[in-house]
């Protein structure tokens, strides 16, 4: 899926390290579109299988700011999660808000055509050919160890934005009126309306906060991978996806650790052990977690009552 | 006037005795027909319904091709649509009797496609044309429902979310495999390689039989749409009679309460293996159909991976969960759409996403549910509105 620019194949430490490096740099980007999924499943229960197609939107909005404009990175940025958050609000409102106490494969089957229809307007809008995205970091990275570890600026900048936004959304989550309304939400819908907790309005931020970091995830992504195309987005999506059953979903942390892991072990495998065989060695690897702990790794056991 | 009248008389005459006696034979044999399908129980008639209407469109369907009045286009997807047809009855039984969402039904599609080919293949020129497809075709559900038997023992103890992305990833792996694999044959036998072509050490007279990316080319095509809507029709059957036996009653008993079944006493892992390997055996006939309609196989993400195994499931849910006929009817249409909509080039994928999101909240959103319920638009008034008709 992704070329991956690996020079050396060497079984040094510096390439170790550098292919660590460049893991946690990819499962940053999966925990951030990991972070969307486990949301909106922990409050609404439903897979949101468009969210992968909002990362391609987001990326190709900061595209077309960026090289077509000409604005500064942060602005096309910026410009990119306002137009995201609102997207990703419209689609809630349209597609997914009617069908909140239907079945969930009905809403499962509504968000792929939402995700067959992002995808076939970009389709149509910016044609099928490979946009080559330019990085929005301009930064040439650190040289350590003498010139023998380098890491490029997209890895650093990846890796720090991903770890402060998961620590301010934790801190929101936790300390906030929205945050504590989100949790009691997702634990017990209809209590939560008995405590006066406006449920929609709840449900409408989760899907707003998971498309605004779509939006960087999707910047974040395009500048290391810098190949766009209507289609950028669904395999990392379902790639975020795994990453957020991996960790347990529902949980924040466990998007964090899914999504780390996740990449850590696909940049292994590529470099490693084959590189066309990567994805299914995550798999695998999902596989023998879910099956020796089947809510995934921070995820909470729910004991069944008859 | 005159004339008229006295042509009619004599071929009265004529033709008389021989319509006599043709109502006759026919009423002979029409009436105990009739009898024994008034004696069957409701969802047999309705299967006999099904299986009717399928035979009359393949019937209007091959005069058409035959007269010419089909599209190139249109011929080449009669086999598929078979094909996907069948992938959605063996993924219904899964959703709608199994009550297990599965997202890896391509998988076990792309298992019986490739286990055929390579064996019609392979034994290209050793056995005649009519044996070798039936082995393939054996060969093929048996390793489907071989995979789909062994990827349910550890998959069955999961439920929910988790058993729909568990095997999601069981169908990429399956097709990533693929992608890897590397086979050939000379005169010393059969090599297999997981790197590439040349790591085979095949003789000078070898031949590749799995290309890695490539695929298998060169796959005898003997999909007609005649064997296409058989095995249809047959495995509208077997499910059928799955279904109404003592092992479908018991696998809908576990579908809506697990606990319950097991206090009934019921092994309840073992209903649910039957039921999945069932599922997936059938997902591998349509596999086969596939794979001989088509010159030169290969497993992407469009045709093996997670988009088709999507693409199957909306079959399933817009067809109506639990219902065969419902899957089938869905198949068609929604194949047939998008081609139909080609005229309007770029849009017809943008219109196809709206009409599925448009029908799914049509079809399931409560709110809308209610409006059209209270304006005489929900599903049993308009089939209560046919009825009465038939009446008057």
């Amino acid at each position: 899926m992704h070329r991956v620019y690996i020079y050396e194949r060497e079984l040094t430490f510096m390439g170790f390290l550098t292919y660590l490096i460049n893991g946690l740099s990819l499962g940053s980007v999966y925990a951030l579109i990991a972070l969307g999924y486990t949301m909106v499943y922990g409050i609404a229960k439903m897979l949101n299988f468009a969210h992968g197609d909002v990362i391609m939107i987001g990326a190709y909005l900061v595209f077309m700011c960026m090289s077509n404009s000409g604005m500064p990175a942060v602005v096309s940025i910026v410009i990119s999660i306002v137009c995201c958050t609102a997207l990703g609000m419209i689609i809630e409102k349209i597609a997914y808000k009617p069908l909140r106490k239907a079945t969930n494969l009905a809403v499962l089957i509504t968000a792929i055509g939402v995700s067959y229809f992002l995808q076939n307007m970009a389709l149509m809008i910016f044609g099928s050919n490979p946009v080559s995205f330019t990085s929005v970091i301009k930064w040439e990275g650190i040289s350590l160890a003498g010139g023998n570890l380098k890491i490029t600026g997209n890895a650093i900048v990846t890796i720090v934005t991903c770890i402060v936004i998961m620590v301010v959304l934790m801190w929101f989550v936790k300390n906030t009126k929205p945050g504590q309304a989100m949790r009691a939400v997702s634990e017990d819908k209809d209590a939560a309306i008995l405590m006066g907790i406006n449920v929609n309005a709840t449900i409408s931020l989760t899907f707003a906060i998971g498309s605004g970091l779509a939006a960087v995830a999707g910047a974040l992504l395009c500048s290391s991978y810098p190949s766009l195309t209507p289609y950028t987005g669904s395999m990392p999506g379902i790639k975020a996806f795994t990453a957020a059953v991996f960790g347990g979903i529902g949980s924040i942390p466990g998007a964090l650790i899914g999504g780390l892991l996740l990449g850590v072990i696909e940049i292994f495998a590529k470099a490693y052990i084959s590189s066309q065989l990567a994805d299914a060695i995550v798999f695998t690897v999902l596989i023998i977690v879910l099956l020796v702990k089947p809510t995934g790794i921070l995820g909470k056991q729910i004991k069944e009552k008859v | 006037m005159k004339i008229l009248e006295k042509l009619k008389k004599s071929t009265q005459k004529i033709i008389g005795p021989v319509a006599d006696t043709v109502s006759k034979y026919a009423k002979k044999v029409i009436t105990p027909v009739v009898n024994l399908y008034k004696k069957l129980n409701k969802p047999t008639k309705k299967l006999i319904r099904t299986e009717t209407v399928i035979l009359a469109l393949f019937a209007v369907v091959s005069v058409m091709e035959s007269s010419g009045n089909l599209t190139s286009l249109m011929k080449g997807l009669l086999v598929p649509v078979c094909a996907y047809s069948l992938v959605a009855v063996g993924l219904n039984l899964c959703v709608g009797y199994l009550g297990e969402l599965s997202l890896g039904h391509a998988g076990f599609m792309c298992v019986g496609a490739f286990t055929s080919a390579l064996f019609s293949r392979t034994f290209q020129d050793v056995i005649p044309d009519v044996p070798r497809f039936i082995i393939a075709l054996v060969l093929g559900t048996a390793v489907a429902a071989l995979f789909g038997f062994l990827i349910a023992i550890p998959v069955l103890r999961l439920s929910g979310d988790y058993l729909a992305i568990v095997t999601l990833a069981f169908g990429e792996i399956i097709k990533n495999v693929i992608n890897v694999l590397y086979v050939g044959k000379d005169s010393k036998g059969l090599h297999f390689s997981m790197k590439d072509q040349m790591s085979l050490n095949m003789d000078l007279d070898g031949m590749m039989l799995i290309n890695g990316p490539q695929g298998i080319t060169g796959t005898p095509r003997q999909s007609t749409f005649l064997i296409a809507v058989l095995l249809l029709m047959l495995a509208l059957i077997v499910t059928h009679n799955f279904v109404h036996s003592r092992t479908g009653r018991a696998v809908m008993a576990i579908r809506d309460n697990q606990i319950a079944a097991e206090t009934v006493g019921l092994p309840v892992t073992k209903y649910k293996l039957v039921a999945f390997t069932l599922s997936a055996a059938i997902a591998g006939v349509g596999g086969v159909l596939y794979a001989h309609n088509i010159n030169s196989l290969t497993a992407t993400t469009n045709n093996f991976g997670y988009n088709m195994s999507i693409m199957i499931l909306v079959y399933v849910v817009l067809g109506g969960i639990g219902n065969f006929s419902g899957s089938v009817i869905a198949a068609v249409v929604l194949t047939m759409l998008p081609e139909l909509l080609r005229g309007l080039s770029t849009y017809r994928m943008l219109i196809y996403s709206i009409v599925l999101i448009g029908l799914m909240l049509f079809n399931w959103a409560p709110g809308i549910l209610k409006w059209r319920e209270a304006h005489g638009l929900n599903a049993t008034a308009i089939i209560g509105r046919f009825k009465k008709k038939e009446v008057q």
